[in-house]
Order: C-alpha cells, then structure tokens, then sequence
C-alpha cells in the first residue's frame, strides 16, 4: 500500500499547490503541518539542503521544491493529467510556472519589502509581469486549457495570496480595469472545486500578512 | 597565481570554425543527410531532423548545456552566436519575455530556459542517450539537483569576479559549500545519474569552464576544496559532447575581463 505524506505550512501557497495536485488525483495523503518557526527534526531531515517545505514523502523518500514535485505528481499518478503529452507545450507550461516562480512573485514580493522611493519602480515591473502572464492567458479558460493544468496550479499566488496581500497592505495591483483578463481567470479559478478545497482560510491569511507587514513597518 | 589550471586548456580542444550545417529546405534534405529508414517510432525522429538553431553566445554556462545535450543526441544545429549588448531582433521575436539566450529554435518554434529545452531534446530526440532517468523519483532528484545548480552555483560564483570584499568572501563560500554539497550528492558515482552523462552532469559541467574565471578573481582553488568534483569534470569532458561545447577557458577569462573593466574593478 502507497504511502503518502506532505510536509506542509497552512500559508503557504508552494504547500497548497502540491495538496491541490494530490487532490485532483484522487491520492491519499497523511498531512503534516510544520511550524517553520520552529522546523521539525522530520522536515531537516527530508530537506537537508534547502529546510524548507513542502516536502513531499512517498513510501519514505522524499522529494523537495514544489514545481518538482508537481512532476513527480503527474507522473506516478495518471489520473487527470496537468502537462500536456506535447513535448513542446510541455515545455511551454514548465516555462510559464518557472516565469512565476522566478520572475512573477518576487516581484510582487519585493512591492512589499522595498523602500518608499523604490515602490514605484517595484510597482511598475510587477504590472509588467502581470501584464505578460495575461497575454499568455488570452482567451483561454485556464493556462492550461479546459481544465487546470501545472500553470494554474503553480499560479494559485496570483489566484488568490495576490489578494489577500492586497487586502492585508491597502496597495492594490491587481483590478478590472487593469488586469480585465487575469480577473477573468482568478474568479474562474477560485470557484473550481479542486482549487476551493485547497485555500487557506482567508481571513487567517489577511490577518497573518498584516501583522508580518506591520512588523516590516510597511506604510501605504 | 593562477598555476592551478595550466594544465588544463589542453583539456579544451581547440575547435575548429564552427561550420554552420545549412538548415535543411525541405523535410528531403533532412532524411538523405542522415540516411534513415521509415519505422513508426523514427518518424518523430525525422521531425526533429529539420532545422534547429541555437541563439547563444560561445561562453553562456546556460548555452554550453543545450550544446552538450544536442551534441549527446547526434542532433544537427546551427549555433547563432548573438552580440548581448546589442541584441538582434531575431532574439527579442524568439524570447520577449526574457530576451536572453539560450533560445532553441526547433521547426521555428522557439524554447527558453536552458533547463527547459535540455528536457525538450531529451523527450523529442528520444531514441538515443536518454539525460534524464526513466523512473520518476530519480527523475525527481535530477530535477531538483539541476534546480539546486541554477540557484545555488550561479549566483555565489557570479559573485567572485564581479564584486569585491565581502560580497566577494561570501560568494566564495556560498559556492564552496554548495559544490560540496554536490560533491555529497555524487558520492563514488562516475556521474551524478550513474554510469553515463546525465541531465545533473549537464546541468552543471558548464560551469567548469568558468572555474578558472572564479579562482583567478576570487583567489582560491576550487580543486583544494573539492577534489572529487574536478575528479568528475575532468571525467566529463572525456565525453565528446562535452568537450566539442565548453569554450577554452582562457576564452572566458577574457569575457570576465571585459566586464570587470566595464564594473570599474580593473
């Protein structure tokens, strides 16, 4: 009998991806919640190098780095399939989830930690790069077509933290007017079954944000 | 001070001008030259015969792997080597998001990000030298060292020859500590997937070009710190596909140079 288990952190988006994928193929896995004020010997010892979760343990052998272990997810289970069979669109979803983890987020992130006169800037490069994932979204339901794929799934800051932070820090980067597509999508996604499930509690996160970002003295 | 690598262009062969195999104009072109027969499973290899170019420059780390899991291959390409400071407009087309190379240009369609497109030669050029393990957790592991490379070697060894002092120092040890914990990872294996060059070996080989770049600036030996892991480059570059991409290294003292006159550090 298969064994699963998932390292996790309530809040974070990279652990609520890997349950989505385990959901959405029907897996069963044993959760483990990890404060990561205060890391496990469990959670050193499967991710010696980075200390970070989620990690993810079948039949006791540990895979890190969630967009690695979306992949292994995909390929030890069949069931509703999140990248394509075409190496080259394949290759297209790898780069559009890489695009968000490398490019997308930090610079989201660094709105929030950078110095008022450096806000701006910051502001302008992420609408860039808000921009550029919405003309890869165009006119299709998900990123991934019909049905949620690895774009979607790697996307869920973008579906749902983005909003939350927003809440959280009074700066707004992300509206209709702005972003009519992206909307589009995020209202969509977070309305898909699997995807609802696999949501922290909103206002848990908003509180937890905002207390982060008071502790950062972030003033907007 | 740098007497710890002369020794080693020897390592390099010298290539010759790079002679640019003509793009096949017709799928025609492609099948006499490489004189293949017609079975089910060949004809996506025949696909993948038609033109592939690669817009690169001769010292890109990132470049290097693309060419070596081409060369592992047997594919034919042509490399397209780009002028970074003034970008052509074949390089924005194919990669406007990040307008950097390398970019693989297969059938006119292009693939970014150099780990990317070493996983889409080893899925389209299928039937030979396989980069990446069939099982899906070693696959796993592969993915996550090579991720672990692009992170964790990079950046700290970027450090050692474009800034000085203290980020320099923690460039260094950023890099001695993550090619050790490498090293770890590679244990008594010949290549970080076995018995043969893998998608690890690839991912990371190209940085050993860079490594007298690295020592030369930084004012240390890597080969003192991590014995093993120059072990495993000398073995990697006895492979072909490895030796025919990595430039001379003295080709890339000269590119650091350059841009440390241009960061005001010579």
């Amino acid at each position: 009998m298969a064994e699963v288990k998932l390292l996790g952190a309530w809040g974070s988006p990279f652990s609520r991806r890997v349950e989505m994928a385990l959901k959405l193929k029907g897996v069963e896995y044993e959760y483990i919640e990890e404060d990561l004020g205060n890391k496990s010997p469990l959670l050193l010892k499967y991710n010696p190098i980075h200390k970070k979760v989620p990690v993810l343990l079948h039949n006791g052998k540990p895979i890190a780095e969630s967009l690695v272990i979306l992949e292994y997810i995909d390929e030890t289970w069949k069931t509703n399939p999140i990248l394509p069979d075409d190496p080259y669109d394949k290759a297209m979803a790898r780069f559009w989830a890489k695009f968000l983890d490398d490019t997308c987020m930090p610079a989201i992130w660094q709105i929030m930690w950078s110095k008022e006169n450096q806000r701006e800037k910051a502001i302008e490069e992420a609408i860039q790069h808000l921009k550029t994932l919405e003309n890869e979204l165009k006119d299709k339901r998900f990123f991934g077509g019909e049905t949620i794929g690895l774009v979607d799934i790697a996307a869920n800051f973008i579906g749902f933290w983005l909003g939350a932070v927003q809440e959280a820090s009074g700066m707004e980067l992300v509206n209709k007017e702005r972003f009519p597509v992206l909307c589009r999508w995020i209202d969509e996604y977070v309305n898909c079954s699997v995807v609802k499930q696999n949501l922290p509690p909103r206002d848990k996160l908003i509180a937890f944000l905002q207390s982060r970002f008071s502790a950062s003295s972030w003033k907007y | 001070m740098a007497t710890v690598f002369t020794a080693e262009p020897k390592a390099f062969p010298k290539q010759a001008a790079k002679e640019k195999s003509p793009a096949p104009t017709s799928r025609l072109d492609g099948i006499v030259e490489e004189s293949l027969s017609f079975t089910l499973a060949e004809e996506l290899f025949v696909t993948s015969t038609v033109a592939v170019t690669l817009l690169d420059t001769r010292v890109s780390p990132f470049g290097m792997r693309v060419r070596i899991a081409l060369e592992q291959k047997g594919a034919k390409y042509e490399f397209s080597e780009q002028d970074l400071r003034n970008k052509g407009p074949i390089l924005l087309e194919m990669n406007p998001v990040y307008k950097k190379v390398p970019v693989l240009i297969h059938n006119g369609k292009p693939i970014c990000e150099s780990l990317i497109a070493v996983q889409y030669i080893d899925e389209v050029w299928n039937n030979k030298s396989p980069l990446l393990p069939s099982d899906p957790y070693q696959r796993a592991q592969s993915r996550f060292w090579a991720d672990f490379v692009d992170n964790k070697v990079y950046f700290p060894g970027r450090k050692t020859w474009t800034k000085k002092g203290q980020e320099l120092e923690a460039g260094k040890n950023g890099l001695i500590e993550s090619l050790k914990l490498l090293e770890g990872e590679l244990g008594d294996k010949p290549y970080f997937e076995g018995d043969k060059l893998g998608y690890v070996d690839v991912a990371l080989i190209p940085f050993y070009s860079w490594f007298h770049g690295y020592e030369t600036f930084g004012n240390f030996s890597i080969e003192a710190e991590c014995p093993k892991l120059i072990a495993w480059c000398k073995r990697c570059i006895q492979n072909e596909s490895v030796s025919k991409s990595l430039p001379d290294p003295q080709e890339v003292y000269v590119f650091f140079m350059e841009l440390r006159k241009k960061l005001g550090l010579e």
